[in-house]
């Protein structure tokens, strides 16, 4: 009886935030001299407006959903990846690699497409065994060790595209040359979508809800996160546990790295990685470690970005404004939850002993 | 200032901490607060210091009712409170310490404040040098800087919480001394704590806590034998000692050589028996930690060999130690050994072996079951480990260790612990040492040393004296070595 109330009492305080959040952007775009009913309509209209919107949604979703799902490791072993943005562009560029190295075999495309995932989940993988290597052998804070390489990805991905991989004649930001379509992922006819990365994605959440929920893994995973000394005194290689959580993380980052390749792109572009790095560590802030609340949210945060897509045409607005209502929204559901705790603690009178 | 508690309530959840306390307590009295572990004394001077709010009651200061709300109002009534754990900063140095919560304004003028500290310190004789590190204090010290800033602050009332937790003897007389110079000079002083004799040495009076309520007021000559009566409502006898100790060493340390960034302790040689017992002695920081963490692992001997049953385990990292039946139990609870966050059902998993890659939760949810009522802990499976007391932290911090286990180093295996569970855990431990367990120990109370150990030895500023045999030694032969007579130099 008494859990109910409080999990309803958390889930009023979630709906206050989401409401705060729309007033907050409403006044941005007051301030800003803007209609608001009509930017809100817009973004309505231009995510499920029509199904090719509708299709760009899942587009978007499918690389937000895979890094969210790599982030909940890392925020469960308590640390913070900000290296996630170089781990997708590195899984891209290893995507790439091996296509470009297997593209004129006489290989099943089945094949090639698969080690092209496994290629990209690889880069991502060792470009955050690199950040969890700085941290734990070199005691370099992984906020700064990953930061500072996603500078190091982003000038190692336009030295490729204008480099060694231009395109015959001149290099371009419009990237590297098409890949041949028999090695894209499958697509549905007419539009950018693969049900196939819709699927992958999916299977990594739950992939990763069993992992941290029900395992020794994950669980020990938590136990590192929240004290990692006491962790080691019971018995848990700490070390070992966050070098594994950095892994697992890049290589999802570089899955979609992969994605972005393999069924969206078909070739490698300056900005791979989209900013789903960021967002998603914005969608892992607002879920709070619940893994399956991440398919929705990660859904309605692709929508705000494609919706938003419109606004600088329809309303002269920059796009951007997804942007403050997807931060709005983490700072105050995260300040709702302080709020709540507050309010709880009052209640109960549960800081004594 | 004379401080009067009016009918006191206070509750968590279903446990009624505090149940219509009512206690007068004129000024320059030295107020005894005298319960065992849960006994609601902590929750009463965390009400009166600000800390929580009562649900019901009211605090009269020299008569006028007073409201409490946070701890800074309590300084501006002149209400200050000593934590059992220093609140200090241990970074900074003295002098900063010492002004950081007064209103100073953008540049507190330390010059004057660093004066009117040595004067304050000369009335009770401290010598604290005001630009050194707290770090570099002892405990004792720590806690005098503490006293001189609340002073300095204009406390009249100050709340004492189990102050003499981890201090020397000779720091405890300093402070006693303290105590009855603040009494003299008018101010109120609240004292808490389970150790008897302390109480009895040191207060005017007395008011002794059990289950939320005030059993009993006491004023000189006290009765020992009546106080613990009303503290437990019933006698306690220490159980009888055994000697268990085979006669194969498990354990040996052949010329062991420890070292860390404060002191060596060199040459260090120890046959541990199956069963046995050794208490380690002697005051915070004289190395007896560091032989402790060599014990397993954690910190590696510079030279000389540890052997586990004949095997070479010298410079083996720490879960080597752990692989071969070796466990350690540390002091600081819920930094070192327990995870806030967890509850007490995953630490019970975690603890246990790891049996395939998915847990089997039903399997647990019994074996938790079973261990917190073998341990006697207050909580649920489901209860986080913050959650709990201090003593029942304890309790599962014991209940987590393995069985079998071939070594058990224990810090302080029942510091804050009332009377009753001590002997409770003791009980517990000794039934490990008959299954073949060794134990070495560290503790800051010398009748638990000399009662529950085989041998002893002492650690003073890095030397180690031979074993003692604990059946012929006395409490002050042992507190003599401890201060550092007897030691070759």
């Amino acid at each position: 009886m008494e859990k109910s109330k409080s999990q309803w009492i958390e889930f009023a305080f979630r709906v206050g935030a989401v409401i705060l959040a729309i007033l907050f952007t409403t006044l941005v775009l007051i301030v800003a001299k803007a209609p608001p009913l009509k930017a809100f309509n817009e973004i309505i209209k231009g995510s499920i407006g029509s199904p090719v919107k509708l299709a760009d949604v899942l587009v978007a979703f499918v690389p937000l959903l895979l890094v969210t799902s790599g982030l909940l490791f890392t925020f469960t072993a308590g640390l913070y990846n900000l290296g996630i943005e170089g781990q997708i562009i590195l899984g891209a560029i290893f995507t790439t690699w091996i296509y470009r190295l297997l593209m004129d075999t006489a290989l099943p495309p089945a094949v090639i497409i698969i080690a092209g995932f496994v290629a990209g989940a690889i880069g991502g993988a060792l470009w955050a065994a690199l950040v969890g290597a700085l941290k734990t052998f070199g005691g370099v804070n992984e906020i700064f060790g990953g930061l500072g390489l996603n500078f190091v990805a982003t000038a190692l991905i336009i030295w490729l595209i204008f480099g060694p991989w231009k395109q015959p004649g001149i290099g371009s930001m419009s990237g590297t040359k098409p890949f041949p379509e028999t090695i894209w992922l499958p697509m549905v006819e007419g539009f950018r979508l693969s049900w196939w990365s819709v699927g992958l994605a999916m299977a990594g959440i739950v992939l990763v809800y069993v992992l941290l929920k029900g395992t020794y893994f994950g669980l020990k995973l938590k136990a590192v996160g929240k004290n990692f000394h006491a962790s080691f005194i019971l018995g848990i290689p700490h070390t070992r546990f966050m070098m594994v959580s950095f892994m697992l993380c890049g290589a999802f980052a570089g899955l979609a790295g992969a994605t972005q390749v393999i069924g969206v792109y078909h070739r490698l572009i300056p900005s791979i990685s989209s900013g789903y790095g960021f967002l998603g560590l914005l969608v892992a802030m607002l879920i709070n470690y619940q893994a399956l609340l991440a398919i929705p949210v990660a859904l309605f945060f692709a929508a705000l970005n494609i919706g938003s897509i419109q606004l600088p045409i329809v309303l002269k607005l920059d796009s951007a404004l997804s942007g403050v209502l997807q931060g709005s929204l983490v700072l105050f559901v995260v300040l709702m939850e302080g709020v709540r705790q507050r309010f709880m603690k009052k209640e109960t009178g549960k800081d004594g002993e | 200032m004379k401080v009067e508690l009016r009918n006191i309530h206070k509750s968590f959840g279903p446990v009624h901490a505090n149940n219509g306390i009512t206690l007068d307590v004129p000024a320059g009295t030295i107020q005894g607060i005298l319960g065992e572990n849960g006994a609601g004394k902590s929750t009463l001077m965390k009400i009166l210091s600000g800390f929580i709010r009562e649900d019901e009651g009211e605090i009269l200061l020299d008569g006028k009712v007073a409201r409490i709300d946070t701890p800074s109002d309590a300084i501006k009534f002149g209400i200050g409170m000593l934590h059992q754990d220093p609140l200090d900063f241990l970074p900074m140095r003295v002098i900063d310490n010492f002004i950081i919560g007064a209103d100073g304004g953008l540049f507190p003028n330390k010059k004057q404040a660093q004066n009117e500290f040595l004067e304050l310190q000369s009335q009770f004789n401290f010598n604290i040098d005001p630009d050194a590190h707290v770090d570099s204090l002892t405990v004792g010290e720590r806690q005098q800087l503490e006293i001189l800033r609340l002073l300095w602050l204009g406390a009249r009332v100050l709340i004492l919480d189990e102050p003499t937790t981890g201090i020397s003897s000779s720091q405890r007389q300093k402070l006693f001394a303290t105590l009855k110079i603040l009494a003299e000079q008018g101010k109120t002083l609240f004292f808490v704590s389970h150790k008897l004799e302390e109480v009895e040495g040191l207060c005017h009076r007395i008011a002794v806590f059990r289950q939320g309520e005030v059993v009993g007021e006491v004023q000189p000559p006290y009765t020992t034998d009546d106080l613990v009566r009303m503290m437990f409502g019933k006698e306690v006898k220490l159980g009888e000692k055994e000697k268990i100790a085979g006669e194969q060493a498990v354990i040996q340390f052949k010329q062991v050589t420890v070292e860390d960034s404060r002191m060596r302790i060199a040459n260090i040689n120890l046959d541990i028996f199956p069963g046995e017992v050794i208490g380690l002695a002697g005051m915070a920081g004289s190395g007896q930690r560091q032989f402790l963490k060599a014990c397993c692992g954690l910190l590696k001997p510079v030279a000389g060999k540890v052997t586990l049953h004949g095997k070479d385990l010298t410079g083996k990292p720490y879960h080597n130690y752990l692989g071969s039946g070796v466990a350690y139990v540390p002091a600081s609870r819920l930094e070192e050994g327990l995870v806030e966050g967890l509850t007490l059902n995953e630490h019970f998993i975690l603890a246990e072996d790891q049996e395939g890659f998915f847990i089997n939760r039903d399997k647990f949810r019994d074996i938790t079951r079973e261990r917190i009522k073998e341990f006697n802990i207050k909580g649920r499976p489901g209860s986080p480990v913050e959650s709990l007391s201090g003593g029942n932290q304890q309790r599962a911090l014991l209940a987590l260790m393995k069985t079998p286990l071939k070594f058990l180093l224990i810090e302080h295996p029942t510091r804050g612990l009332d009377v009753e569970s001590a002997i409770y855990i003791w009980g517990k431990l000794k039934e490990r040492c008959r299954q073949g367990t060794s134990i070495v120990f560290i503790s800051a109370d010398l009748e638990e040393v000399l009662h529950y150990s085989d041998r002893v030895l002492v650690f003073f500023g890095g030397k180690v004296s031979e074993p003692l045999d604990a059946r012929t030694t006395t409490v002050d032969q042992l507190g003599q070595l401890i201060g550092g007579k007897g030691f070759k130099a």
